[in-house]
This record gives structure tokens, sequence and C-alpha cells, in this order.
């Protein structure tokens, strides 16, 4: 047969690196922003659009689907073609898939600031982008199956099959979390409520972290770490093992999310073993990994690559270690809503995805561009200071979490809580959040000075070209299997059969978990004493999405002693039916705010946003001012009201009707409590009467956005008090 | 108060046959997949391990596209 010669689309590859090596160090940049905020929360005093509640999405976005997006696009675009012997199928495909993502993260990184979120972790984009995203995703998979139908390889690397699982499950997760209905071009709600949102948002949240920031990975591992060591991988047959039990087994582990929820027992305890039994996939591709190194470790004293490598698996090994530890219901009671996770998401976030990425461009770049390394010495420096940034971020982290977890559940002798002010457990781990800022300042360092090294290495280099190449086409084989050919020889070579029993393997746990999420809402016990939000509440929810309150607050009690004498009742199935979005957050900075409803004034509440340290002395809150001013949008009010009632909340034709007229009331009323302090009646009236002197617009405080988020938060919890507090009367002597 | 206490999702019809129908799909599905990789064949693995370390490229002939 005959040699085809054909060029390898290298131009495309180093588009996404550099795309790469560019949102990599806008997204850790925000993130030590943030970790600065925790020292310093006034460094952006009054700028709405760097407050943390807004920055902390773009942060995790950046992070996940900008910097580790364009690694894996780069990666795969990279592997796939020489793993199948042809370029990409389509030029235009690529350039589609590069400009529509760059394009989508343009997109988030002026939504997001600007308060526009569905407020659901790593899904926070707006309808049109989740649109948008479904089409780029679209176009990358028709290009790599396009590819894999014209390869003149037979048989599919193991790499092509942790993309191809990728790409079929990412598209399922990201499909059913985002069903919404649009209420304006920037808004929606989630079809799901309470529980049921609960649900599907956590399987697909730790599914994005299984099927975004692990499969992938593993794929480009097995490819870039071979390559790099130059010899294959340890166990062939492993990796065969590792591929199908993990993309099988991860899929039903999203409950560990959930622990303590109203979640049955057979669904968490389900998860939680899902979860532990992760460990032997995880575990099984760390070590096959690791072993493909044998007889190559004197390699890793001298090649930064695999220096990187190295520390990546390392990382990927921990973090998929300490997953399942922290799936057990007794440890996830103290680590879930503290540090601890942080820590967790950032051994796995640093270690495993960036250095497996530095490692993987230090390894590309110098091919693509037909050079050598620029510094080897500075590609050491990028490791060591990277390397301490891990271990200075996680650490102080691990300290935080145990540390704050022990003071929120210390009693005192006479059953009272030790530190009932949930500030002094805060001020106690300061010291921890400096410790972070200075590992993530290292990692960052760190970060620039491989970026720098990378572009002095392309500067050295001659321009990126096509790359010439040529293979024997395929013949033509029978689509049966041959004599004495095992099945899974055949199943390697027939890419569209391996797809879906890839998208089988991955459904089933799907649907164990979905199937019963889907009808859940129709099973929650009714509390009739629960009511739909009105309007103004309605508004002051959407304002609480808008500035990202669920990134420091939980609503979700759990039924622990420490919550409840702390936060008050436990959470219960029945309150959240009306809560398209839910918002039970998973991470305590501040206070769980289930039950802060009636807790304090109505002035208590407008002094804290106005600045959260003259009423908390030593928050880390920042000042909300821009809500104490703005006047409240209602243009949409009646139309969120419709998109509620559609979606099952019980609003009447004439509650929408009145809508308007009902928020002034309800807003009148809470102004007239705000006049019960006599200092805001004093700077109110003046601020009033300056303006009216000087003929400038005045925006009455009844129709201020802090006044429809006073009336939300003022609401919180308090539906089933009614009930609860004449139960609570029962003397139990009797 | 104790009326909220339920295992929201215990209530629903035939819910009972999820945990089996779960473990047995979890039984079969590892025995075929050990089944599978124990049969495969040694020269195959061999073959198929080696694809990421083939040269195809035509180094003396840079393209200059």
């Amino acid at each position: 047969m005959e040699l085809q010669k054909f060029y390898y689309d290298n131009k495309i590859v180093s588009k996404f690196i550099t795309a790469t090596m560019f949102w990599g160090i806008i997204g850790m940049s925000i993130g030590l922003l943030l970790a600065f905020m925790f020292l310093f929360p006034n460094l952006t005093d009054g700028i709405s659009w760097l407050s943390f509640g807004r920055l902390r999405p773009l942060h995790t976005n950046a992070v996940i689907f900008a910097f580790v997006g364009n690694a894996i696009f780069a990666g795969v675009y990279y592997s796939s073609q020489r793993l199948l012997k042809a370029r990409m199928w389509k030029d235009w495909l690529s350039s589609l898939n590069f400009w529509g993502w760059q394009a989508i993260i343009v997109g988030a990184a002026i939504t997001l600031p600007l308060g526009y979120t569905t407020s659901k972790e790593y899904a926070e984009l707006e309808w049109p982008f989740d649109v948008a995203i479904a089409l780029i995703w679209v176009a990358f998979v028709a290009n790599l199956i396009g590819t894999i139908l014209k390869r003149r390889q037979r048989h599919l690397y193991v790499a092509i099959w942790f993309y191809l699982g990728t790409f079929v499950t990412v598209a399922v997760l990201h499909i059913v979390n985002s069903m919404e209905l649009p209420v304006s071009t920037l808004k929606s709600y989630s079809m799901y409520a309470g529980v049921q949102d609960a649900l599907v948002q956590w399987w697909y949240g730790h599914n994005a972290v299984a099927f975004f920031l692990t499969t992938p990975f593993l794929g480009l591992m097995y490819y870039y770490l071979p390559k790099a060591a130059n010899r294959p991988v340890y166990s062939y047959r492993l990796s065969i093992v590792h591929f199908w039990s993990l993309i099988f087994i991860y899929i039903w582990a999203g409950p560990h999310h959930l622990l303590y929820s109203t979640l049955p027992d057979w669904a968490q305890n389900l998860g939680v073993a899902f979860s532990i039994m992760l460990i032997a996939p995880s575990w099984g591709g760390m070590i096959n990994g690791l072993l493909t190194l044998r007889g190559a470790w004197d390699k890793v004293r001298t090649d930064p690559v695999l220096k990187f490598m190295v520390v990546a698996i390392t990382g990927y090994g921990m973090a998929t270690f300490e997953g399942p530890m922290l799936s057990l219901k007794n440890i996830n009671a103290v680590a879930h809503f503290s540090d601890w996770i942080i820590a967790h998401v950032h051994v796995g976030a640093l270690a495993w995805n960036g250095f497996l990425v530095f490692g993987m461009v230090y390894w590309m770049v110098p091919k693509l561009f037909k050079t050598s390394l620029w510094s080897i010495k500075l590609a050491n420096w990028h490791f060591w200071t990277g390397t301490l940034g891990i271990i200075f971020y996680a650490l102080p982290m691990y300290v935080a979490g145990f540390v704050q977890a022990s003071m929120w559940k210390q009693f005192n002798p006479d059953g009272t809580l030790t530190y009932g002010n949930f500030l002094e457990t805060v001020t106690e781990i300061i010291p921890m959040y400096w410790m972070r800022a200075i590992g993530g300042t290292l990692f960052i360092v760190g970060a620039l000075i491989g970026v720098y090294n990378i572009i002095m290495t392309a500067r050295t280099g001659s321009k990126v070209t096509d790359e010439l190449a040529e293979a024997v086409p395929l013949q033509k084989v029978t689509k049966k299997r041959t004599s004495k050919e095992g099945y899974h020889t055949w199943l390697e070579r027939r890419p569209v059969k391996l797809t879906i029993f890839a998208t089988i393997a991955i459904l089933i746990g799907g649907m164990i978990q979905i199937i019963p999420s889907l009808i859940v809402d129709d099973y929650i016990p009714v509390i009739s004493s629960v009511k739909p939000y009105s309007p103004l509440e309605l508004e002051g929810r959407d304002l609480y999405i808008r500035e990202g309150c669920v990134g420091c607050h939980s609503q979700m009690i759990r039924p622990l002693r420490s919550e409840v004498e702390r936060y008050g009742e436990y959470a219960k199935a029945g309150e959240f039916v009306y809560d398209h979005p839910f918002l039970w957050g998973s991470k305590r900075t501040g206070p769980d705010l289930l039950r802060i409803g009636g807790k304090y004034s109505d002035n208590w509440h407008l002094n804290h946003f106005y600045d959260p340290q003259t009423t908390s002395s030593g928050s880390i809150m920042p000042a909300y001012k821009w809500l104490i001013k703005n006047k409240l949008d209602t243009t949409y009010t009646e139309a969120k009201m419709e998109a509620m009632v559609t979606l099952g909340v019980p609003y009447t034709e004439e509650e929408i009707e009145v809508a308007q007229q009902w928020m002034v009331e309800q807003g009148t009323e809470i102004e007239r409590n705000l006049y019960n302090d006599p200092d805001f009646a004093k700077t109110y009236e003046a601020d009033k009467k300056y303006a009216h002197q000087n003929d400038e617009d005045f925006v009455e405080m009844r129709n201020r956005e802090v006044v429809a988020l006073i009336a939300y938060l003022q609401r919180l919890g308090t539906d089933i008090k009614v009930e609860i507090e004449p139960l609570s009367q029962i003397d139990l002597n009797e | 108060m104790l009326k909220y206490v339920k295992g929201t999702l215990e209530n629903i019809d035939g819910i009972e046959i999820y945990p089996m129908i779960s473990l047995l799909i979890f039984f079969i599905f590892f025995t075929v997949l050990f089944w599978w990789v124990a049969t495969a064949k040694k020269t195959h693995i061999e073959d198929v391990s080696n694809i990421p370390l083939a040269d195809d490229t035509v180094n003396s002939n840079q393209s200059t596209l």
C-alpha cells in the first residue's frame, strides 16, 4: 500500500496554548485577588463588579473552562492527530472551536462581574452562553469524530477513549443541568427547584470535576507521559480497566455533596459507596502513570517536563484519596462548608491540572517551534516556586478547615456553644488566610516565569507550520470480528460502537441517580405554611443571586447538634419547593442564613450592608453600598412571576397584576421600620432635602435594592417557624 | 414536627428495586470488564501501547505551508 502524505495542523494547537497561558494567568490572578480580599475585605470597596461574590464565579469559571478548557483543546488537538495519523477533520471546525470558546470566555468575563449568574456552581453562565457552549462543544465533538473516521491508525489508543468519554458525558451533564426558563436576555430560572435542583446540580458539579478536570487529563497523561519518558505506558491492560471502571463509577458518586440532606439513606450510601470505590480506578491510573517511569527515574532529575508530570500525578493520587475520605459521612460532617474543601480542590486544580498543563506545554512548545526549551533553569525555578506554592496553599487551608470546624462544633459543659459568635471562628484562622495568599502568590510567580520561558522559546524557534507526515491508509477490514480477534481488540477499532458503549456506561449510573431526582419533586412532603415569595422578596432573592451571596453563605442547616444550636431548626425538603434555583451553598465563609429571617432588625441589615465592620467588628464581609443607592429594577417582576408560574409556583393572576403595588406596600413597611433608627431618619431626611433643594432625582428608600434584599432575608426560614413555635412550648416533663 | 422527617425518595413507588438493579449492573459490568482484559492478546496489547511512540513525521522535508 502506498504511503499517503498529509499535514498535521500545528497552528490550532499553538493558538490554544496561547489562550491557555493567557487565561491561566487571568484566572489565577483573580483567585489571588480573592485570597487577599479575605485579609483586606474592602480592597475593592464600592466597585460592584469587583466585589467578592461576583468575582468568585469568575475565578472558578476562568480556571476550569478557560485555563483547563483551552489546555484540553490544545492537548487533544495535538495528540489526536498523531494518534489517529490524520489531520483534524475540518479546519473551519477547529477555528470555530477556538474562536467560539474564546468568545464565550470573554462573554463570561463581562457578564459574571456584572452580576448575570444562575448561581449554580460551575454553571453560573446565563442561558445564551449555555446554548453557545453546547454548540461549540458539538463543533469540537464533530471535528474529533470526523478525524477518527478518516484515521490511518486502525486501533484507538486509550487516550482517545478518554477523550470520547469526556465529550459524551460533558454534553449530557451540561444539557441536563442547564434546563432553565429565560425571563430576559440575561436572566433565567432553573427548571428544577429546591431538593431536585440540588440533586441535579451536584450530579453535574461532581461530574464536571470528573469529566472536565479528570478524564480528559487522564487521556492527556496517557499520551504525553509516554512521550516525555519515551517508553510505553506501564500496563495497557490496566489502562483499559482504568478507563471503563472510572467512567462507570464516577457518575454515581454525586450524592456525596449532599450528605445529611433530605436524600434517602440508600441514595446517600450509594453515593458514599461508589465514592470509596473510586479509589481503585483512580489509584490504578496514578500507579499506571508513575510506573511508566520505571527505569527512567533518572530522567526525572533533569527533565522539567517529567518533574511537572510526577507532581501532577502525585497530586491526582492525593486528591483522589482524599475525595473518597471526604465522602464518609463522619468526615464530611466536619469538612463540608469549611476550608478543607478549598484545600482539596486546589490540590486538584494546582497540582493535577495546573502542573500537567505546564508539563505538557513545556513538552509541546519546543516541538511546535522546532527548537529546544529556552531555559531549563527557569523551568526548574517555575517547578520549585509552583510546588512550594501548592504546599503553602494547601497546608494552611487544611489547618484552617480543621480549626474552624472544631470551633463550630465545640460545646461548653452546660450545652451551649463555646464559640457562639461565628466571627470568632473566622478571626482565628486569618493567619492561615495570609499563608494561603502567599502560597497563591508563589504559584502565580511560577506561572509567570513559565509564560516568559515559553514566550522566549517561541521567539528563538522558527514559525509554527503544519507538519508533514506520512502513513499507510487503512485497508478495509470486515466489520465483524476476524478469527482470533478478541472482543475488546475488535471494539478498539470500532469508534462509534466504543462511543456508544461509553455512553451507556455513564448513562447507567447517571440514570440511577437522575431518574429519582427528576421525579422527586412529586414526593416532597408538602408543608402547608410554605408559601411563594412576595414579588419584593423574589426581587430580593434575585439580588442575593446577583451579588453571589451564595459563595460565602449556605442556606442548609444540617441535622447536627452544633448546627441546630447555632442556626436553628434544621432544613426540611418541603421548605425549598419554590426555590428556583436552590441556594444551599457549599462554603461557609460567613454563617448560614437559612433562619436569618427575624433574627435582626431591618436597620441592622441596612447598616450591615453599608459597613459590615460597624455592626460586626472584625467582619471580613465587604460593604454593599451600591445596594443602598440603586433603584430596584422592577421591569421584569411580572415576567419573573409568570415564569415562576410556568415552573409550578402557585402565583394567582391577581397577584401578578398587583405585583407593583404589592412591592411598594411591602417596601413602605420596611422603610417605616428603618425610621426606628434616629440616625437613619436624620441622614435619610437630610439626603432627601438636599436632593429636593438641588432639583436632583431622589429614589425613595422603599424603591431601593436594599429594601428588596432585606425583605428576602427577613422572610428566610420563617415559613415553618409559625408551626414550630407552639410545638416547642410543650413541656417535656409532663 | 416529626412529620417532616421522612426520606423523601422512599415514598416513590417501586424505589426498592433501585439498589438491587444497581448491584446487578455493577457486578455484571466488572465481571465482563475483567474477562475482556484477561483475554486480550499480549501482542496486541504491545502494539497498541506503542502507538504514541510511533513517529511518522517527515523530518527531512519540513513543510513551509
